[in-house]
């Protein structure tokens, strides 16, 4: 159990039950549930802990503040879509499509980082954003690559297609699950790695770079090469994330991979599961997808059930469009009860 | 005995503020200076310009031969010199293990070595795999110091070691100190307990308003009551 955390076991009760009742209903979605929506937000869900997590290696590991992390999760996405367009519905396709994406994502954050981490982390902050901007207006404008405004559909290797199906064991495998495994085995895959990175020497100079980036150069390391270094990884890690996003949807736009509101859905997973535990990336963006996706249902059947018995005003309080008022009532909430976050609170009180 | 560091002229500004006015220092290699003074004198600023944590605007610093004022820091530390700032400088979210191994930049720590530090500070091996921010002051004190000496190094600028520490705690900072001095490291401490000072210092220098105002032999000040008046404003008997 330990080995595969690389020595940083959740170290709360609560919070390992949490976390093996997250992975077994995530490993077992395409058997649990029936319908498209339920497998779109376990997707959903499993890409958003490994791009929280990416983000995570950043904000609460490095203490690095960046706005370009869609940017990058962009590029990921874009790599796969144009390769699987223009190549056709091939592995090799994708294969392309991720050797370029990965490395361009890595070289665009070195470059960034080597023109911006050597300033103050809030100008850093501002030129992430600038650039992540400039992209997405980019990604927009060469529309005879990337679709513009429209996006790239495009269709996948035979096996990932939804008309796909194989027996095996007596079990009706479609082209749907096996995407779905694909995502989970390699967004697991994902976050093991970048729970080993920063649990290794180089992690540990990461916390210790944010606890007091001074204090670190005077034991002698360079600061700004290993916030060059988590920039690259964090953004290679995001790309790798995009492109899974982009193979589960076999499509890509900028509404789906650039949009700023991504940028803030990561922000707040990370904030919500608790900046620094990696874990918190599991949590966050589990209760916060889920939110996205059945808070306004869930306050649709409020309403109705108040209204049926009568009450006053909590039909109008629990109306089904007031639902994204009540998604900031609860992040306000978590972030006032929680302030280290979730795995934070449950580590604090074992 | 040569001159293991040497500052010439060293001016320091932070902001607008002209805080070092020319410091002329020397440190002789395998000895123990301290740099004594009022608050405020400039004794931080010129361990933190020696380190390259703040820039000098001018003169020259020589560590070992060579010039180091216009290295960056992580090469200076990299070049042996090893700092222990006044703050308790722990990496608080990191383990104690986990602030040892840092410092211990070229790898595993020596075994041997760790259980010559265990001796000065038993804490550190009974909180060794606790989250070094859960440590008392002086624990904390006790970790800085130890992550200063967990690799051999050939100069270790200390500021002010023992300031609101219990007496116990100073007893085996001093004693650590005399321990790493036998050694033959070379040791630049700043110092306001005036009974430390003269108990582990070999040479002083004092500074005043960003200056040098008196180099000797630790001895000579201890001896010479008034000088330490006029020069400390304070008495011995008050420093204790």
């Amino acid at each position: 159990m330990i080995m595969p955390l690389s020595g940083d076991p959740p170290r709360s009760r609560c919070l390992s039950i949490a976390l093996v009742i997250i992975v077994l209903v995530l490993a077992l979605a395409p058997f649990l549930f029936g319908g498209a929506k339920p497998l779109n937000v376990t997707a959903k869900i499993c890409i958003f802990i490994a791009l929280a997590a990416s983000y995570d290696l950043l904000l609460g590991y490095t203490g690095v503040v960046s706005f370009a992390h869609t940017m990058f999760y962009g590029i990921g996405s874009y790599g796969i879509a144009i390769a699987m367009y223009g190549l056709g519905p091939r592995w090799g396709a994708a294969a392309v499509g991720l050797t370029v994406a990965l490395p361009l994502a890595a070289a665009l954050a070195l470059v960034i980082g080597l023109f911006s981490l050597r300033v103050q982390t809030i100008f850093f902050a501002m030129i992430t954003l600038a650039v992540a901007s400039a992209f997405a207006v980019l990604a927009s404008q060469l529309s005879w690559l990337t679709g513009g405004e429209d996006g790239r559909s495009f269709s996948v290797p035979e096996v990932l297609r939804p008309g796909f199906r194989v027996d095996v064991l007596g079990l009706n495998i479609t082209g749907r699950m096996l995407t779905y495994y694909l995502v989970f085995a390699c967004c697991a895959a994902l976050f093991l790695l970048l729970l080993r990175i920063v649990n290794s020497p180089f992690g540990r100079v990461l916390q210790a770079i944010r606890e007091n980036p001074f204090r670190a150069e005077a034991l002698g390391f360079r600061t700004v090469i290993h916030r060059i270094l988590a920039n690259c990884i964090a953004a290679a890690a995001a790309a790798a994330a995009g492109a899974l996003n982009a193979l589960w949807l076999r499509y890509t736009g900028p509404d789906t991979s650039l949009s700023f509101s991504i940028m803030l859905d990561i922000l707040l997973i990370v904030v919500i599961g608790g900046m620094g535990t990696m874990y918190g990336a599991i949590v966050g963006a589990t209760l916060y997808v889920l939110a996205q996706n059945y808070l306004q249902a869930l306050m649709g059947w409020v309403s109705t059930a108040a209204g049926e018995a009568g009450l006053p005003l909590v039909p109008s309080l629990f109306h089904p469009d007031r639902w994204l008022l009540w998604l900031g009532i609860l992040f306000i909430a978590s972030v006032y009860f929680f302030p280290a976050g979730i795995v934070g609170k449950l580590r604090g009180s074992r | 005995m040569s001159e293991l560091l040497t500052l010439s002229a060293v001016e320091t500004h932070i902001g607008r503020y002209h805080i070092l006015h020319g410091v002329d220092l020397a440190v002789p290699e395998g000895a123990t200076t301290m740099l004594l003074g009022r608050n405020g004198a400039g004794k931080t600023t010129a361990l933190r310009t020696i380190m390259g944590l703040w820039r000098a605007s001018a003169g020259e610093i020589r560590f070992g031969g060579s010039r180091i004022e216009a290295r960056p820091t992580p090469d200076i530390a990299r070049a042996g010199i090893g700092y222990v700032p006044e703050t308790m400088a722990v990496f608080s979210d990191l383990t104690v293990k986990e602030n040892l191994v840092l410092a211990a930049r070229e790898g595993a720590m020596d075994e041997s070595r760790l259980g010559w530090i265990f001796g000065f500070f038993p804490p550190l091996k009974t909180f060794w795999l606790s989250r070094a921010g859960t440590l008392s002051g002086g624990q904390k004190q006790m970790l800085s110091f130890a992550r200063a000496i967990i690799e051999p190094r050939r100069l270790l600028l200390i500021d002010e070691p023992t300031k609101g520490l219990a007496p116990a705690i100073i007893g085996a900072l001093i004693d650590c100190l005399a321990e790493v001095k036998r050694r033959g490291a070379t040791i630049l401490l700043v110092e306001q307990n005036f009974r430390v000072a003269q108990e582990i210092g070999d040479s002083v220098s004092v500074m005043d308003d960003g200056r040098i105002v008196h180099t000797s032999a630790m001895a000579e000040l201890a001896r010479d009551g008034a000088l330490q008046h006029r020069l400390l404003g304070l008495s011995l008997g008050a420093h204790q």
